[in-house]
């Protein structure tokens, strides 16, 4: 269980290059995920958490560093090519489903993830009953709406389907960029315990970014801390149990 | 009666343009004006090549092939070279007008005395205008199918996605720009193809013959989409061939109404931007609301 699945070496990564406006985001950042961690990220606004997304993602690239999937350096791979083994939730709940697709249509999309498309028949009707044995797991009605464009359905029925797309082929690594804060508490904490539940039965390695402390204490076995493009903090284990939100204050009063 | 049959050939024929556009401009989500320059390349290509005795089949796929090759231009502009779609379609349509002078080698050529696929035993034996009724079922069947099918796989689900959400499609591993590079291909191509139809249908080709395509070519999607509600996506593009017959007669009402050929583009243009104001329209005179409104003094 402790094998670095991903390492950050060094990496920094600038905004505005060469301009006047130049901003350094990341600052020689390293970080090690172990295959099974389950990282939930804090850090305050500005302080490099979505950059840091987007750079594993490839959606930005680096300047300088490195970024190793089991040893192996991704940093000049494409953001199709790294789907492969990266899946991804969104805060938004519109950027993670296709609005005029249906529910059934979106998660067949997800299935073949990372994988070529060729010309062959999607197949849409083999896939039915597990789709409606899955999305029953949701405990929200989307099973009902299977064959309901998503463009139609809430908000949290479109986090909790943009949810299981991203787990529905097994990502070597899962990246949740805030996915509950867009919904209401409620709803917001039923995808959490959802997410909770899924991360540890499929020993899922997954970061979490989150501005709740209390999911961020709750959650995961290991938790970090991100200021000024660094991790600055990492606990796991029996550490992060031991850890209260009053430690957490203190500590970002600190370095604030 | 002669009149409509006229109509439904002539709406068959031109609903290819109708097919080519809707993948472009309802499922990718943008306006690709590159149609104006392929659809006289498509011509161009075919006249020459029958006029210097090529198969009159074989000269019309090859008039696929070149516009496809337009819709590759187009697309690489946009994809790679990061140029607006709307002004990466101009660009090639501009471009399009010179090459069609020189594949043309001047601005009018005419098929006559040459063959044309409308030019054997079978269609040269039914009555008039009946040809271009069945050459444009036949067409129109087995592209819509072809189309159908496509947007069935695994890659035209991949295509479908990145019209609807591009960033969804890259997160799920979809070459968005590989997509929109097909769909300007294959849109042009359809779109070379009817100008090919078209030409070979009138007997000559025209340098100028793309002026108002793109209107016309809307006009058999929107009223389509107008005459027959919510449909599915296949739905749609069975529709878009009605649209395109629909099309036909109303512009054969205005002629009727006294109006001069020179007019239609006009009349086109009116007619596509009623269409496309209809929901506006619904909304303000939107009987049911109006009420409620007047009603509903917390509103």
């Amino acid at each position: 269980m402790t094998k670095p699945l991903l390492q950050l070496k060094d990496v920094v990564l600038k905004v505005n290059r060469n301009t006047p406006e130049e901003i350094t985001i990341l600052n020689k950042l390293n970080l090690t995920i172990n295959a099974g961690d389950f990282i939930t990220v804090l850090g305050s606004n500005g302080a490099g958490k979505s950059t840091l997304f987007n750079a594993i993602g490839g959606d930005l690239s680096i300047d300088s560093g490195q970024i190793l999937l089991n040893g192996k350096d991704i940093a000049h791979e494409s953001v199709e090519k790294r789907t492969r083994f990266l899946a991804r939730v969104f805060q938004d709940p519109k950027l993670g489903t296709a609005p005029r697709m249906t529910v059934a249509e979106n998660l067949l999309l997800a299935e073949r993830r990372g994988q070529r498309r060729g010309l062959l028949p999607r197949g849409l009707n083999h896939h039915m009953a597990h789709y409606k044995e899955l999305t029953a797991t949701m405990h929200n009605g989307l099973d009902d709406r299977l064959t309901t464009a998503t463009g139609n359905l809430s908000g949290g029925q479109r986090q909790a389907l943009s949810f299981l797309m991203a787990t529905l082929k097994r990502p070597e690594i899962l990246l949740l960029d805030e996915h509950t804060a867009a919904l209401d508490p409620r709803t917001g904490q039923d995808l959490m315990h959802l997410t909770n539940e899924r991360v540890s039965q499929d020993k899922l390695t997954c970061l979490m970014i989150t501005h709740h402390m209390e999911d961020a204490l709750t959650y995961g076995n290991r938790l970090i801390v991100l200021h000024h493009g660094k991790v600055t903090y990492d606990v796991a284990g029996a550490d992060k149990q031991a850890l209260t939100s009053e430690k957490l204050y203190s500590f970002f009063a600190e370095i604030e | 009666m002669s009149l409509a049959v006229s109509a439904i050939g002539q709406g068959l024929l031109w609903a290819v343009l109708g097919v080519g556009l809707f993948l472009t401009f309802r499922i990718l989500d943008f306006a690709d004006m590159t149609v104006e320059g392929t659809f006289p390349l498509g011509a161009a290509t075919a006249v020459a090549a029958i006029a210097n005795g090529m198969n009159p089949l074989l000269a019309t796929l090859l008039a696929f092939v070149i516009g496809a090759l337009a819709g590759l231009i187009t697309g690489l502009l946009y994809t790679k070279g990061h140029i607006p779609i709307l002004l990466a379609g101009i660009l090639v349509m501009t471009a399009c007008y010179s090459v069609n002078l020189r594949i043309m080698g001047r601005a009018n050529v005419s098929l006559l005395g040459k063959s044309t696929l409308f030019k054997n035993h079978f269609l040269a034996s039914l009555p008039q205008y009946f040809d271009s009724v069945v050459l444009g079922t036949l067409i129109m069947v087995i592209i819509t199918t072809i189309v159908i099918y496509f947007l069935q796989t695994e890659l035209g689900q991949g295509f479908i996605a990145t019209g609807d959400n591009q960033t969804m499609a890259r997160s799920l591993g979809i070459n968005t720009d590989n997509m929109k590079i097909m769909g300007l291909m294959v849109s042009n191509g359809l779109i070379a193809f009817g100008g090919a139809l078209v030409a070979q249908n009138n007997g000559y080709a025209d340098v100028n013959m793309g002026i108002g395509i793109i209107v016309i070519a809307l006009a058999s999607i929107i009223i389509g989409e107008v005459a027959f509600g919510d449909l599915t996506l296949n739905q749609r593009l069975v529709a878009v061939t009605l649209g395109s017959i629909l099309y036909r007669f109303v512009l054969l009402l205005v002629l009727k109404l006294g109006f001069s050929a020179n007019d239609l583009n006009l009349i086109s243009a009116i007619i596509l931007a009623l269409c496309m104001m209809l929901p506006v329209f619904k909304n303000v005179l939107n009987f049911k609301h109006l009420v409620k409104r007047g009603l509903d003094t917390n509103d």
